[in-house]
């Protein structure tokens, strides 16, 4: 039986920020950056973090796949808000995946996602293989300019595959073109003309030969190369030395959304397979203090899903907000105001009481008289039935809602003010009060349907602690 | 069937603090200041009460847990004094508590006092505070006019009403009670707005302004309550009597059912038809003389118009714009200027309306005094949030009517 990927799944933040708004910013010191400021990256909101975005690349790949079939979760990223709590674990509680689920956080270099893919597939069992990240950048660095925010998600398996596993192949080389400490926010880079010669070419390069002589698969039946470098005209470099024809080049995607770390082989991997054909031999290769190169054939298989992706990367919003970019992401210390001062402690009781609840978004539909409520609880809403606990688990996150009520508030502390909220109606039964996430003004109506996203509710910042919980967000074209 | 609290229990004596940002006082300051003018006004000894009860809405900014700030501040005779908290219908809870006691014999004559201080938060508006370990992992932690603005959106869309005029009546509500409150010596705010400064307000939670937003305020109000037997023997001729004090709390059906549209207070509407039930009204537009409601937020005060079934569904903001509610009005709504202009500390207000009322039917409201003489009064409390809250109508009137 073929083993290979089963789907896939990305997720790009709406927000785009314009680089020339870093460069108008900056250019009074550093205006060497003028020739970086072309085009966006996208970046996540203050309530996102490589846990989040995972999920939402999840979403996407399980799309219709029965979740009981997933073997393991592995959450790949340098940015990870843990390190001592299981990621994916937090993942697999948003995921509403089995209890009896592998998980593993893969971290330490930017081939963590590609290193999780291939050692999924040579298991051959059904993996969740996860990528995220969120780097942090100074600001005015070449870093700034480029580092964009992504996730992407891949679920392996063997069987009616849509891309087949031709093989893989992965050199370790202690190579520091950049690093980061742990515990640090930011990488510290070597020059960039070093890293093109002595890493991309020497390593990268080298590693994408060596894989296809080994796979005798020659470099011109390759259909899409995707060759995860950050850097424009390398990845056409290292394709001809391999004998892959120009066209076959994939698109970086550097230009609108950015260098995504660890998730970029496997967002380019998505967004590739999302226009790929039946019967194309595709190559991935990621870099990373050595390299992975793995290599697909697409199956008939491929077009099945391809329909149902259709949306897979939602439109960008052009952003030129850059102090909001900057304090989203700690540089800039803005006056919160004393009504940022709330203790926002999480008790690790409730939420291992209401894990379901809170990460998973599960209500509950009683079985005397079928009212849906969230959240569950001892006696049902609906009064005719005064039994104590009648409920059944009902998964509400993938089920769509439409407006009752809203505000915008501008009282209420937020970090991308106003702090829209409303009750919301679940399709099918249901109901909640909700944050609206992801919102720009006049796009809050009644009656205006919604998704569920799970995001960051608040931190506790004083004992390093963030509280996860779903927020309701406006449903884009073709969402359900 | 219950028989009812109508003419079993009468205010003797009221008495307010002057309401507004009191940084020359706590909450015992306000306490003992509105005590005084109640016990002068009932004409009795402290030694005489029997039984004392507090609202407070936020202890912990206010008073911290309990009612002996109470006994301590005022020096109580060595009774009980029994602390409530039931958001902002806290004074209302307050009153009910004395009226109850007094009713059921358990004692002679009681204490209903409700106090705030706020302004010692830092801060304008309401303080945050956790709602219990579920809700906090759950919840919206949206600020007072976020949760009510929400009922603006949806009334509006309900009943297909433009959004500028729902605007402009909601500035209507603020303009009438600036009015009012100027004409009120111990009114929080006593300026004067027009509505294109109402409707020109900074945004505070879309689409409600600045001017649609009540203050917070620190202040305190008490009654007391006797029978109307001991009234009389008391000296007492013109003798308030309580008629009707009905409390509802929601059990989750607006937030957790799938019925309620947004667009009004349940829980006012059952505690209104409980009140005229008790009270004996029958036709509230035609026989309520004055009302004192919750218009923490102009849309509130809208649509509780509504609510009390004074307004027909859907009809309040024209009622509005059409002047029903204002000072010469047919119902006047917040004479002395409301939660909007007198302010509102949380654990104060309910017997601040009462107040109000109270004076109106003993024609000593000053400039303020509504000329034809006021028979039914209705004060109403909303605490917590539309989706989720307690709803409190209170009616007072002569003995006997």
């Amino acid at each position: 039986m073929d083993v290979g990927i089963l789907s896939y799944g990305c997720y790009v933040p709406r927000r785009r920020l314009q680089r020339d708004a870093i460069y108008q910013a900056n250019k009074w010191y550093a205006p060497g950056l003028g020739g970086l400021a072309k085009g966006e990256k996208a970046i996540s909101n203050w309530d996102e973090d490589p846990v989040t975005m995972a999920v939402e690349a999840g979403r996407y790949c399980l799309d219709g796949i029965d979740r009981s079939l997933i073997d393991s979760i592995s959450l790949a990223s340098t940015t990870l808000p843990f390190a001592d709590r299981s990621n994916a674990g937090i993942v697999k509680e948003a995921l509403n995946l089995s209890d009896q689920v592998m998980s593993a956080d893969q971290t330490g270099s930017l081939r963590a996602a590609t290193g999780s893919l291939m050692q999924s597939l040579r298991m051959g069992s059904n993996a969740l293989c996860l990528a995220a990240d969120r780097r942090k950048s100074k600001v005015a660095s070449v870093e700034e300019m480029n580092y964009g925010d992504a996730s992407a998600a891949v679920l392996t398996g063997s069987g009616e595959v849509i891309a087949k596993y031709l093989g893989g192949y992965s050199k370790t080389i202690d190579f520091v073109d950049h690093y980061r400490e742990t515990g640090a926010d930011f990488d510290y880079a070597w020059e960039a003309r070093f890293v093109r010669d002595e890493g991309y070419q020497k390593i990268l390069g080298a590693a994408i030969s060596s894989a296809l002589d080994r796979l005798q698969i020659s470099g011109d039946s390759i259909a899409h190369a995707l060759i995860s470098v950050p850097v424009r005209g390398v990845p056409q470099k290292l394709a001809a030395v391999a004998g892959i024809a120009a066209g076959a080049v994939a698109d970086t995607h550097m230009a609108t959304v950015g260098d995504t770390g660890v998730s970029h082989p496997m967002l380019m991997l998505a967004l590739t397979l999302q226009n790929a054909k039946p019967g194309e031999k595709v190559l991935l290769a990621s870099f990373g203090q050595g390299a992975d190169v793995l290599v697909f054939e697409t199956t008939e298989y491929l077009n099945t899903v391809n329909q149902r992706q259709a949306e897979l990367m939602q439109p960008g919003l052009p952003d030129s907000n850059y102090s909001r970019y900057l304090f989203h992401r700690g540089l800039l210390d803005i006056d919160k105001g004393m009504r940022a001062e709330l203790d926002e402690k999480q008790p690790g009781t409730s939420l291992a009481r209401d894990r379901k609840t809170v990460l998973g978004l599960i209500g509950g539909k009683c079985n005397e008289t079928g009212v849906v409520q969230f959240p569950k609880t001892a006696l049902p809403v609906n009064t005719t039935s005064r039994t104590v606990g009648t409920f059944e688990d009902y998964p509400l996150a993938d089920r769509c809602a439409r407006v009752i009520s809203f505000t915008a508030d501008r009282l209420a502390y937020s970090p991308d003010p106003p702090s829209y909220y409303g009750m919301i109606d679940f399709e099918g039964g249901g109901r909640m009060v909700a944050e609206f996430a992801d919102i720009e003004e006049g796009e809050a109506e009644v009656g205006r349907k919604m998704r569920m996203v799970f995001r960051i509710k608040a931190f506790d910042e004083l004992r390093g602690f963030r509280k996860y919980f779903w927020k309701a967000i406006p449903a884009q074209r073709g969402q359900s | 069937m219950a028989s009812g609290i109508k003419d079993k229990v009468a205010i003797i004596g009221m008495g307010c603090a002057r309401f507004g940002e009191r940084w020359d006082t706590d909450a015992d300051g306000l306490m003992v200041e509105a005590f005084d003018e109640a016990v002068k006004d009932a004409g009795i000894e402290v030694a005489q009460l029997d039984a004392a009860w507090l609202g407070v809405g936020f202890d912990a900014q206010s008073t911290g847990p309990s009612g002996i700030p109470a006994a301590v501040a005022l020096r109580l005779p060595d009774i009980g004094v029994t602390k409530v908290e039931n958001y902002c219908a806290s004074g209302t809870e307050s009153l009910r508590g004395a009226v109850y006691a007094v009713a059921s014999g358990a004692a002679d004559i009681a204490l209903a006092m409700g106090v705030e201080k706020l302004k010692d938060t830092g801060y304008g508006g309401l303080p945050t505070r956790t709602r219990g370990s579920r809700w906090d992992m759950i919840g919206v932690t949206g600020s007072a006019p976020g949760n009510f603005a929400q009922l603006a959106s949806a009334y509006g869309a309900k009943h297909g009403i433009d959004h500028l005029d729902l605007k402009r009546a909601m500035a209507h509500v603020s303009v009438k009670s600036h009015a009012n409150g100027a004409k009120n010596p111990k009114a929080h705010l006593r300026n004067l707005i027009d509505i294109d400064k109402a409707l020109n307000a900074p945004m505070i939670a879309e689409p409600l302004g600045l001017f649609d937003c009540c203050g917070v305020s620190d202040g305190a109000a008490c009654a007391i309550v006797t029978t109307p037997e001991i009234a009389k023997s008391l000296g007492k001729t013109d003798i308030v009597a309580i008629k009707a004090m009905q409390v509802v709390s929601s059990n989750g059906w607006e937030m957790q059912g799938d019925q309620w549209d947004g667009s009004y207070l349940h829980t006012t509407r059952v505690a209104a038809k409980k009140a005229y039930k008790e009270a004996g009204i029958t036709d509230p537009r035609d026989q309520l003389s004055l009302t004192e409601v919750h218009d923490c937020f102009s849309i509130t005060e809208l649509i509780t118009m509504e609510d009390l079934f004074i307004s027909q569904e859907g009809q309040g903001w024209k009622d509005v714009l059409d002047g029903l509610f204002d000072a010469d009005g047919k119902v006047p709504c917040q004479i002395d200027g409301g939660l909007k202009c007198f302010g509102h500390p949380i654990g104060a207000s309910g017997l601040r309306m009462v107040y109000e009322n109270y004076l109106q039917l003993l024609g000593r409201a000053g400039e303020r005094q509504r000329q034809n003489a006021p028979t039914f009064c209705l004060s109403h409390n909303l605490g917590g949030m539309p989706s989720q809250n307690v709803s409190s109508v209170s009616i007072i009137g002569p003995l006997g009517i």
